[in-house]
């Protein structure tokens, strides 16, 4: 076992791993931050993103000891400080960009990281982003218009295809 | 997956030295070799993560023009730092996989990998590349050996690709939209002294360079120059995505794709 200490959500987090043991596992199982979900087990889903030093990351694909000393960021963080749900996630509410909600927190951490390089994507762009993100309620133009919606732009012209 | 120790080491000569313990296996982003742990297809005794060597980080132009790209540098730096320089090089590494494994896949990775469906050995191979290892340079001609097979020795890392910048160049992948990775996909790059011309995804050896497609484009460099000309589908990958043929047949649409939008 091999001690690991990182910053997750704004707080010092460190525990006990296994060479093997991956990021999302930690996440998971040792700080409880069941938010980051497994869907796949072969990093096609993305339901388990999260950032890493600013970057989205499959946090599925990554070893729990290579996030030693880094800053990450879960899903557990993107609620405002009030605990209301922030931009994203109230834009995914009011555009019903969910179903099950299982890939819901990928999408999320997705739609953050676009957002961020990308303030006003165009649909298109929105779509190529989250090539590595799979709703298998197959709820797709929802989740964009919704975040088209957290980008500030206009959706009302976004009709269902 | 097994349980393997990890090592992180910080520099080329700390890697080489752990990668001489017993069962030892590199890992640069682990976007292909950590699905394969997870599928027991591997069992390493020790991983040597090469993420934290920060000599084998980022983008330089060396003395004769070319563009170097450290070993272990990420798609999406790349894709942005490489754009003004070599857009075509930058386009391929920005339609690798999606934006979460572009964040932490490699070049170095991806190169030492060779897998018969990867973007980056035919950027290698059209580019005429070098790739520089922690002992020897090695030509791109001289590097791939087959499917998933290098010229690479046991415990040898790729430190830096060098690419020589084709007068133009373009990458065009017909993507099989389940995994993100070519069913076919073809780079042509023009020279001053010629053209060459790389597929990938298509043949059980691996990547390759179409040379009757280099001869006539460096004759004329348009699109009609390789309309006439047939791949035979054997020896081409066949699996439930499309046929020996069918690839065959894809390999000279992609060309005739990469050259139109050059011309």
């Amino acid at each position: 076992m091999t001690q690991v200490k990182m910053t997750v959500n704004g707080k010092a987090a460190s525990g006990d791993v296994e060479g093997r043991t991956l990021l999302a596992s930690f996440l998971r199982d040792n700080l409880k931050l069941t938010g980051t979900h497994i869907g796949c087990d072969t990093s096609q889903c993305g339901a388990c993103v999260v950032h890493v030093n600013g970057e989205a990351v499959k946090a599925c694909t990554m070893l729990a000891v290579e996030a030693d000393g880094a800053d990450v960021k879960t899903i557990e963080s993107m609620a405002n400080a009030d605990g209301s749900l922030n931009t994203i996630q109230q834009a995914f509410q009011d555009h019903h960009g969910l179903q099950c909600g299982f890939c819901t927190p990928g999408m999320v951490m997705s739609a953050s990281a676009l957002l961020k390089d990308n303030p006003k994507p165009t649909v298109a762009e929105v779509r190529h982003y989250l090539d590595g993100n799979i709703c298998r309620c197959t709820g797709y133009h929802n989740i964009v218009k919704a975040i088209m919606a957290a980008s500030g732009q206009d959706v009302s012209a976004l009709a269902a295809e | 997956m097994y349980n393997f120790d990890v090592e992180k080491p910080t520099s080329i000569a700390d890697a080489v030295k752990a990668l001489g313990r017993e069962e030892a296996q590199p890992m640069s982003g682990g976007q292909t070799l950590i699905p394969t742990l997870k599928a027991r297809l591997a069992m390493p005794s020790v991983l040597v993560s090469l993420k934290g060597i920060a000599e084998m980080q980022g983008i330089c132009t060396d003395d004769a023009g070319r563009i170097c790209i450290g070993g272990g540098t990420v798609h999406a730096v790349v894709a942005k730092e490489a754009a003004a320089q070599y857009p075509a090089l930058a386009g391929l590494a920005a339609r690798i996989g999606d934006p979460a494994v572009r964040n932490r896949g490699t070049i170095g990775g991806s190169v030492a990998n060779n897998d018969p469906s990867a973007c980056y050995p035919a950027a290698v191979l059209a580019s005429g590349a070098t790739i520089v290892t922690n002992a020897r340079e090695i030509a791109a001609d001289d590097f791939f050996e087959g499917m998933f097979a290098t010229a690479l020795d046991e415990g040898e890392i790729i430190t830096e690709v060098k690419f020589p910048i084709p007068e133009k160049a373009h990458y065009e992948k017909f993507i099989q939209p389940a995994s993100r990775f070519p069913l076919v996909a073809v780079y042509v790059a023009k020279f001053a002294d010629g053209v060459r011309v790389a597929v990938t995804g298509a043949s059980e050896n691996g990547v390759f360079r179409w040379t009757e497609a280099e001869d006539a484009l460096s004759g004329n460099f348009s699109a009609d120059a390789v309309a006439g000309l047939k791949i035979d589908g054997s020896g081409m990958i066949g699996d439930l995505h499309g046929t020996g043929d069918y690839r065959a047949h894809l390999i000279g649409v992609m060309t005739k794709r990469a050259v139109a939008a050059l011309a």
